[in-house]
């Protein structure tokens, strides 16, 4: 396997949210900061690459017909460990991120990856296909933050950075308002409501669209996962 | 037993805090089989159904097992592990018994495992603290809810299949910002209160 296309392919040719169209709950539900964003993105990255090490691992063993069921005990297994870990060491996203850390048991990406890839591939190889794809998936995330807080609330980097009584950048994980650009009662709070959030990603998803059918014409798109 | 409490978690469940368009629970589905309206409501009960099932078995294993066994710390685990094995189950037994609503259902039974409603109302049941009753009337009402949204949005796409929409927008995108409309029409519930 070709490290740099699958580098290629987890950013922007098989992207998990806007072509492969896995995992949306968690996409439009909590990027309402950045900081939420990149909580969610790291921590589905750590537990994609961990849980498609551990399948590809046992992809020998694993029976065929109960492949499903054993795919979500090693992706439920992680979830819970990590879920621990952010109680434990930062409390702050635990709490703003609620139930969707234990909700990335049902996201679709890890299973679709464990399923599409970890399952026929080795370990090398699968490890490589985790971070990529989560990379793909924090990338989407991240960009969907910043739109969103930028358009609903004024601000950018929420929860990371907020500039203090003396005029200093002042980090402060979770708890720091951001540095505002746009000036109260401009934004529109419609965009870190529900709303903002399916707009949003219609329009990433239409940008994804667009530029990757620009230059081969008649390629077929990927079709739509009903998962 | 308190009526009102039962109302008010009811009527959230259906409008206010509905599970798709407030909570974005149960997307994959929404998104995946609302291309028509007779597959989006076979969806839309059969997720009823599991919801309730899943609260009703959920909140004894969880109260009577991991609680005095203090294995709280397993909850995902074993709450996905019912929700698969109790999918299974009613596949085989609605198969074997009543082959007519296992035809109507039939389809969309397994695709219910990855459904994240079902996981979420569970947890959320376990996160309120929510007593038996309550917990099974959340459930069986966030299922309309899911019902309710999932069919208003599948006839808003039938019609839209025949509508011109730029190129880049095609598919996809388009269902995503009728999904968005459909958020903000239910926004508009959000200011109900019942009983303060």
């Amino acid at each position: 396997m070709n490290a740099r296309k699958q580098l290629m392919d987890g950013l922007f040719y098989q992207n998990p949210v806007t072509v492969q169209l896995l995992g949306m709950c968690s996409t439009m539900a909590i990027t309402t900061t950045l900081f939420n964003g990149l909580g969610m993105g790291v921590s589905v990255l750590v537990i994609l690459t961990l849980a498609n090490i551990i399948i590809a691992a046992l992809r020998k063993i694993i029976p065929n017909n109960i492949r499903i069921a054993c795919f979500i005990v090693v992706i439920a297994g992680f979830v819970t460990i990590v879920d621990l870990m952010l109680q434990a060491f930062v409390p702050a996203l635990s709490a703003s991120l609620g139930l969707f850390i234990p909700l990335i048991v049902v996201n679709c990406i890890i299973l679709g990856r464990a399923e599409s890839f970890a399952y026929k591939n080795g370990i090398g190889a699968s490890a490589m296909d985790g971070i990529f794809q989560g990379l793909g998936y924090t990338m989407i995330l991240v960009i969907m933050c910043v739109i969103r807080e930028f358009l609903g609330n004024g601000t950018i980097m929420g929860g990371l950075l907020e500039i203090g009584k003396d005029g200093n950048l002042v980090f402060g994980l979770g708890t720091a308002a951001g540095i505002r650009i746009l000036p109260e009662g401009i934004p529109a709070l419609g965009m870190i409501l529900p709303v903002g959030g399916f707009i949003t990603l219609a329009v990433l998803i239409a940008a994804m669209q667009y530029i990757l059918n620009k230059p081969k014409k008649g390629e077929k798109k990927a079709e739509e996962v009903a998962k | 037993m308190d009526w009102a409490n039962l109302f008010t978690v009811a009527l959230g469940a259906i409008l206010v805090n509905n599970f798709i368009v407030a909570q974005f629970l149960g997307i994959c589905p929404f998104m995946g089989v609302s291309k028509k309206v007779e597959t989006a409501s076979g969806m839309g009960l059969a997720v009823i159904f599991v919801m309730g099932l899943a609260s009703a078995i959920c909140w004894p294993i969880n109260e009577l097992i991991l609680v005095p066994l203090g294995l709280t710390f397993m909850q995902t685990v074993t709450y996905i592990l019912v929700i698969a094995a109790l999918v299974q189950f009613i596949e085989m037994f609605l198969k074997k018994s009543m082959p007519s609503l296992y035809e109507a259902l039939g389809v969309y039974l397994p695709l219910i495992t990855t459904n994240c409603a079902v996981l979420g109302v569970v947890l959320q049941n376990t996160q309120n603290n929510y007593d038996f009753i309550t917990s099974v009337v959340y459930g069986v009402t966030g299922g309309i809810g899911f019902l309710l949204v999932i069919v208003i949005f599948a006839s808003i796409r039938e019609r839209m299949e025949f509508s011109k929409c730029p190129k880049a927008f095609e598919g996809f995108p388009i269902a995503l910002m009728a999904a968005g409309l459909v958020a903000l029409a239910f926004m508009g519930f959000s200011g109900l209160k019942v009983f303060g």
